[in-house]
């Protein structure tokens, strides 16, 4: 069950590594080429992931 | 003397008296190797955030990624994901690592590796890895450096030196008598510099250049005049590139003596694993000031070397006294990472290479690190007068290529002793012939194409080599254990990782 959880690790390699997915130039945000929204979106994506998987893994002994 | 030299000037004195006040931090007997070099294993979540933060974003973030960008377009952006993909990566990774070395007294990742496997050669090699792939990216703060201090001289770059030595002199001294202490009070001041002067670009810049939309416009029509042709956009034959470059270089980030200086400094395993989670902030001003790299194709700025286009954009916006602001953001977040190498490098000579004449967590061996601090210093700084670095970023890039070729020994020795030492260290070999080879073939380009089967897929260097690097090490490993070659003594157990 717990190792389940190690998937949330690999979603953000499924997401950056795949450029032909992301570079396009539309739809655009505050004027920004999806190619460059999209990525940095990721940054914070995988932070919230990270953040989900430290808090789902924590062990209690751990200070 | 205008006001911009005036406020870089106070900025690095200030850090420079932090610097050595940091000897007073905790009040610590700082003839202790592990005192000295990683701050007692003290560190909490906050102090390492910074720390983290102020060590591995470095010149490079705030120089030679918008240089990238404003050179060949999208293709510069691959830091963005290297800097997103970097932390799965070390949460697993540097977790695992923490727990052993913490419970093994280690210092250096060489430390894991003979204790792993009981094999000197393979020790000393992953040690001069570390030392060498360190060399360029301190080199790399240097040439960051020089980018600010060029600006106040009419001699640019020439004139940039007597300043370069200055600051990199104090650097020594403050390093020397705190150790890790010292750059990881100034990360504080570091950090919030860079915070502030990012901000202010990101509100400021575009919006004088009509807004993000015409940034990338007009930076689209630019990149497609030039002699070389590039995009906002990658090309499709670009696609491999960018992800290769992107993964390799995140494979690397945690390896470098400097991640596992900082890493090693924390206090326990919980505040590595929600680190992983908080330093992606930093990776998100990368990404900001990445885009700095199109602001300046925008703003018609031109620079023989790219290096310069971040300092020129500033000198450009802000008022001259936010311009001195802007400045000690890049000079300070050049040195802090540099001290930080510095140390890094210096634990693997004194740990690792010098063992015979420094034994281990003794006086002398703390001596030697903060000695050996000072020559790498002085070092890289020599690296500086008289190697001319056009794109600084590929000599970094080639560090990260010859920092891999660790992976099998460190990286997958933390989860199994599947392979023999001496075939990791025929592996470790390859690998590093193949790097330079590829990186001389390609002209000192950190991508080499492979033309095979009628195409050709141009890849980051590092990956192919480390593809080389694993199939030795998992070849001979079998070869020599069919040989019953003995397999070195494993003084790790299965509770020192859990």
């Amino acid at each position: 069950m717990r190792r389940g959880w190690y998937a949330l690790l690999v979603l953000p390699f499924v997401g950056t590594l795949t450029p032909p997915i992301y570079n396009h130039v539309h739809p655009m945000l505050f004027g920004m080429p999806f190619f460059y929204w999209y990525q940095l979106a990721w940054v914070l994506v995988t932070a919230a992931l990270l953040g989900l998987f430290v808090f789902v893994t924590r062990e209690h002994h751990d200070v | 003397m205008s006001s911009a030299a005036a406020v870089l000037s106070i900025a690095v004195l200030g850090v420079t008296a932090m610097g050595f006040a940091a000897a007073r931090w905790g009040g610590a007997n700082l003839s202790q190797l592990e005192e000295w070099a990683l701050g007692g294993r003290s560190f909490g979540t906050v102090v390492s955030w910074f720390l983290l933060g102020g060590d591995l974003y470095t010149a490079y973030t705030f120089i030679a990624v918008p240089a990238l960008v404003y050179g060949v377009g999208a293709l510069g952006f691959f830091a963005v994901p290297y800097a997103t993909i970097a932390y799965p990566i070390a949460l697993v990774v540097l977790s695992r690592f923490w727990v052993v070395a913490r419970r093994r007294g280690y210092v250096t990742t060489a430390d894991f590796v003979r204790d792993r496997y009981g094999d000197r050669t393979l020790e000393v090699a992953v040690a001069l890895t570390g030392v060498v792939a360190a060399m360029p990216y301190i080199a790399l703060q240097l040439v960051g450096m020089r980018t600010v201090f060029a600006q106040f001289s009419t001699l640019g770059a020439a004139g940039a030196l007597p300043a370069l030595t200055i600051a990199f002199v104090l650097l020594g001294a403050y390093t020397y008598a705190s150790g890790l202490r010292a750059p990881a009070l100034i990360a504080f001041v570091k950090d919030t510099l860079i915070y502030v002067t990012v901000i202010a670009a990101i509100v400021v810049i575009p919006a004088k250049l009509g807004g993000w939309q015409h940034v990338f416009s007009s930076a689209e029509s630019a990149l497609a005049r030039r002699p070389h042709p590039s995009s906002i956009l990658l090309a499709p034959g670009q696609y491999f590139t960018y992800a290769t470059m992107a993964f390799g270089s995140a494979l690397s980030l945690f390896i470098y003596p400097h991640s596992i200086t900082s890493v090693l400094a924390a206090r326990s395993r919980e505040v590595i694993r929600r680190n992983a989670a908080l330093l992606p902030i930093y990776s998100l001003l990368l990404g900001l000031l990445a885009l700095l790299g199109y602001c300046a194709i925008a703003a018609q700025i031109s620079a023989k070397d790219a290096s310069n286009v971040v300092p020129l954009l500033f000198a450009r916006f802000f008022p001259n006294w936010f311009t001195g602001v802007a400045d000690a953001a890049i000079v300070i977040g050049a040195l802090v990472p540099a001290a930080i190498m510095c140390i890094g490098a210096a634990n693997l000579f004194a740990s690792n290479v010098f063992r015979e004449f420094s034994p281990e967590r003794s006086s002398v061996e703390t001596l030697v690190a903060k000695l050996l601090t000072l020559a790498i210093a002085a070092f890289a700084l020599l690296v500086v007068f008289f190697v001319p670095v056009p794109f600084a970023i590929d000599f970094q890039l080639l560090g990260g290529a010859l920092m891999l070729q660790i992976f099998p020994a460190f990286v997958l020795g933390l989860w199994t002793r599947w392979f023999h030492p001496k075939a990791l260290f025929a592996g470790w070999a390859c690998g590093l012939s193949a790097s330079c080879a590829m990186a001389v073939a390609a002209g000192f380009n950190a991508n080499f194409t492979i033309h095979a089967f009628g195409g050709s897929l141009t890849g980051f260097i590092a990956l192919y080599s480390l593809l080389i690097n694993l199939f030795v090490s998992a070849l001979l490993t079998v070869v020599l254990r069919a040989a019953r070659l003995s397999e070195g003594l494993d003084r790790t157990s299965a509770v020192d990782y859990a």
